[in-house]
């Protein structure tokens, strides 16, 4: 008896993983190392760089139509060439800029914001490089537009030049 | 061309002789006599994938475009090996190359299993032909390597660049072995079960199949890992991606198997659970197979991405499973169990522990693994399960793991009256505490956690080097395995708490500090390779005795397909390991260079080969006993 209902309860756990595995196979996806866009975030747990605050990203992302998050370092040279399309973005007030600072030492970081302007609502840091490869980041500097769905919807490989600051306006229009 | 048609026809004639097999080895078993013609059949199933093998081989070295396969894989202009290499760096070839493995592995036990019970090696052969025919209709269905292109092209599409290394070519025929070894130990398990064979016997006879399947599998895991190490230039060998989670997961279950099975030759205890382990085992790579071919799971591995050919395998999975568990329980009947004491200091209960705890690693890897699939399934939320989750997960209980392993192999079966050195155990144990004290000390940080793990990795390497010496017991092999074992756990943590990395944007002539360490980008050189663009960066490095080394870090840039890889250069010491890697940045001049000074990497390579030196001694002396 007891061995009948081992068996039933198994067979019901088979059959579920069957049927999760088989789902999951239509939405298969592939390894793509370049630009991922129309995907929506995965969720993380970074720190703020200036409080040293836990936040999630449902907390980051919120309250605003769009968002661009952009992976930064002050050890990256193109990163400071782009700063100032960043410092003309943050203007516009229906994106929220993130930044997420990535494998650098705090206090440099502070200073390359002090001294360029600080464009970010919000600098996030990401010591270990784990959020921004969860985040799908191939390089550095790497900037994501995402909208309020929490969708991505470009992706700017390398440094922003004034052409892909037109084209996130345009986008936004 | 000609070499095309005749190996799609030899497979055919595969399945064929397959299926032939089969029915004849149905009424063999009925009869109770083994029908001499399935050992010549075997022969001839053996014959004609290995000439189907052959041919794919000649499409790809002589660049047969009107195959499709190689059209997708392959370009005139690589160096021969990697043509070769080619025929299983993709999925079609891969197939066939498993296709192959499980052809050989069937025949070498049709003629090493003489002695053995004649109705359970007929039911073994029904078994492996049931397997070998689902592989047969896999590739020959979803997966054919011979598809034929009309007009034939003049260039094939180029086999991807990070393929094309040394340590890659060799990785998947090892690896391949590894998990098709253990398709077999599962035929002969669901055999020995029917037959009501599980004994003394049978434990002696599989465990030389267990120690094949494991030797391969160690060695191939660990040229994977050496090839990432070398190749991917993130200066790390284990990443926790799924695919190689996918295969650490039958290592654990047949590392755990390798002890059981040993209880059940010495005391013939645990039967169903060695039957549940072995079917564990192959369940394992089988379901390793579905999730990276696929294409479910993100990852280098996934060159596959047809939903049809998961949803083949994802049913063939599900019915060996439902198979082997109704076998399991309609004929494993324990009725005649005789009752044996069992004392809790005893080699069989500390081989029971250990795979306990081999288990509960084995389920923290599979969670973290195949969770995140579930989770998007049934609720449509993202995650990804990275390193923090397993080493926080793990390392609590590696370290009674690695205490418990210094102890346990010493005890006697049945009965350990008297623990012998108990002072030397416990002095052991301090001194393993100091040291590891010391080393914290020395870093500056301590953590109660980390300081408790490097003790315990030294004790259990204080005391299998004791073992190592002395001269009571004479299981060399067991001896070297487990001392193996304790240094390479030792080596990464020590690996993983002394490395340091700079990560760094520079341009020709400039240069930065790191800890004592001057490092200098003096020029760069471009060359015109084979099959790729070469650009080579040289970089100095003088030390605080002014020791000063050249580093050499290459960009290949490939045309066919266009993919940039970078090949990091590496000084190798006994004690450390420098590694200096180099990525271009888009339209300028600079170049991301990331320097990692890396300790005792060589010696995680070294003791996994001891490892697997210790299983091959073991296998040599199982071999030669007979």
């Amino acid at each position: 008896m007891k061995n009948k209902i081992l068996i039933i309860l198994l067979l019901f756990f088979l059959s579920f993983c069957f049927f999760v595995l088989f789902k999951s196979l239509q939405s298969s996806s592939i390894y793509v190392p370049e630009k991922e866009e129309d995907r929506k975030l995965s969720e993380f747990v970074s720190e703020d760089l200036f409080t040293k605050k836990k936040i999630t990203s449902s907390e980051i992302f919120q309250g605003s139509d769009y968002y661009i998050l952009n992976i930064w370092a002050s050890w990256c040279a193109p990163c400071r060439e782009e700063h100032p399309q960043l410092m003309e973005l943050s203007k516009n007030p229906s994106i929220k800029l993130i930044g997420l600072n990535y494998k650098d030492d705090p206090k440099k970081a502070k200073n390359f914001l002090e001294k360029l302007g600080n464009p970010f609502s919000i600098t996030i840091t990401d010591k270990s490089g784990i959020v921004s490869i969860e985040f799908g980041g191939y390089g550095i500097p790497e900037t994501f537009l995402i909208n309020k769905d929490k969708k991505i919807i470009k992706t700017f490989i390398g440094n922003l030049t004034d052409d892909s600051v037109n084209q996130i306006n345009s986008i936004i229009k | 061309m000609l070499a095309n048609h005749i190996g799609h026809y030899s497979l055919i004639m595969g399945l064929l002789t397959s299926i032939l097999i089969f029915f004849l080895s149905l009424k063999s078993y009925k009869l109770k006599i083994i029908d001499k013609r399935i050992f010549s059949i075997s022969f001839l199933q053996l014959f004609f994938v290995l000439v189907s093998f052959a041919s794919l081989v000649i499409c790809f070295v002589i660049s047969d475009f009107s195959n499709e396969t190689v059209f997708n894989n392959s370009h005139s202009n690589k160096p021969i090996l990697y043509k070769i290499s080619g025929t299983w760096g993709n999925h079609e070839g891969s197939l066939l190359l498993w296709l192959l493995v499980l052809v050989l592995f069937l025949f070498l036990f049709l003629i090493n299993s003489k002695n053995e019970l004649k109705r359970y090696r007929i039911l073994t052969i029904t078994f492996q032909q049931v397997i070998i025919i689902g592989f047969f209709l896999f590739v020959l269905i979803t997966s054919n390597p011979f598809n034929y292109l009309f007009p034939r092209p003049n260039e094939g599409l180029g086999l991807n660049p990070i393929l094309q290394d040394p340590a890659l070519a060799i990785h998947p025929p090892i690896l391949y072995v590894g998990y098709v070894g253990s398709s077999l130990i599962f035929s002969a398990t669901l055999a020995a079960v029917i037959e009501n064979y599980i004994s003394k016997d049978w434990a002696k006879n599989i465990k030389t199949w267990i120690l094949i399947s494991w030797i391969f599998l160690t060695i191939g895991i660990m040229v994977g890992s050496i090839w990432a190490y070398y190749e991917l230039g993130w200066g790390g060998f284990w990443f926790w991606d799924p695919v190689e989670n996918v295969s650490l997961m039958p290592w654990i279950c047949l590392t755990a198997l390798l002890h059981c099975v040993l209880v059940l030759e010495k005391r013939e205890l645990l039967k169903s659970w060695t039957i549940i382990l072995s079917i564990a085992t192959f369940t394992l790579s089988m379901c390793g197979t579905f999730l990276v071919r696929s294409g479910i799971l993100n990852s280098v591995h996934t060159f596959a991405n047809d939903p049809s050919r998961g949803l083949f395998i994802l049913c063939f999975l599900f019915f060996l499973i439902t198979i082997s568990l109704i076998i399991f329980f309609v004929y494993n009947n324990e009725k005649q169990k005789n009752f044996k004491k069992i004392y809790f200091f005893s080699k069989e209960v500390s081989i029971l522990v250990n795979n306990w705890f081999l288990m509960y690693f084995l389920s923290v890897v599979f969670i973290g693994t195949l969770y995140p699939i579930f989770l998007e399934v049934l609720v449509e939320n993202k995650i990804s399960v990275g390193p923090p989750f397993y080493i926080k997960l793990i390392v609590p209980f590696l370290i009674f793991f690695l205490i418990f392993m210094s102890i346990g192999p010493n005890l006697k079966w049945i009965k350990e009256t008297n623990v012998k050195n108990k002072i030397q155990l416990i002095i052991f144990f301090f001194i393993s505490l100091l040291v590891s004290l010391l080393i914290y000390k020395n870093i500056g940080e301590t953590n109660l956690i980390n300081i408790f793990l490097i003790a315990a990795s030294f004790y259990l390497f204080i005391v299998t080097i004791r073992d190592l010496f002395s001269k009571e017991s004479y299981n060399f092999s067991k001896k070297i395995s487990h001392f193996g074992f304790s240094l390479l756990i030792l080596s990464i943590l020590l690996n993983a708490i002394l490395s340091s990395e700079k990560i760094i944007n520079l341009k020709v002539g400039e240069k930065f500090t790191f800890k004592n360490e001057k490092i200098f980008f003096k020029s760069i050189e471009n060359n015109q390779k084979e099959n790729y663009k070469s650009v080579i960066g040289h970089f100095t490095i003088q030390d605080d005795k002014n020791n000063i080394f050249l580093f050499k870090p290459e960009l290949r840039i490939y045309d066919q397909p266009l993919v940039v890889t970078s090949e990091a250069d590496i000084k190798t010491t006994l004690l450390k390991d420098k590694f200096l890697v180099m990525n271009a940045i888009k339209g300028n001049e600079y170049f991301n260079v990331r320097y990692q000074v890396k300790p005792f990497m060589i010696w995680i390579w070294i003791s996994t080969l001891l490892l697997a030196i210790g299983g091959f001694l073991s296998l040599y002396k199982r071999v030669h006993e007979k």
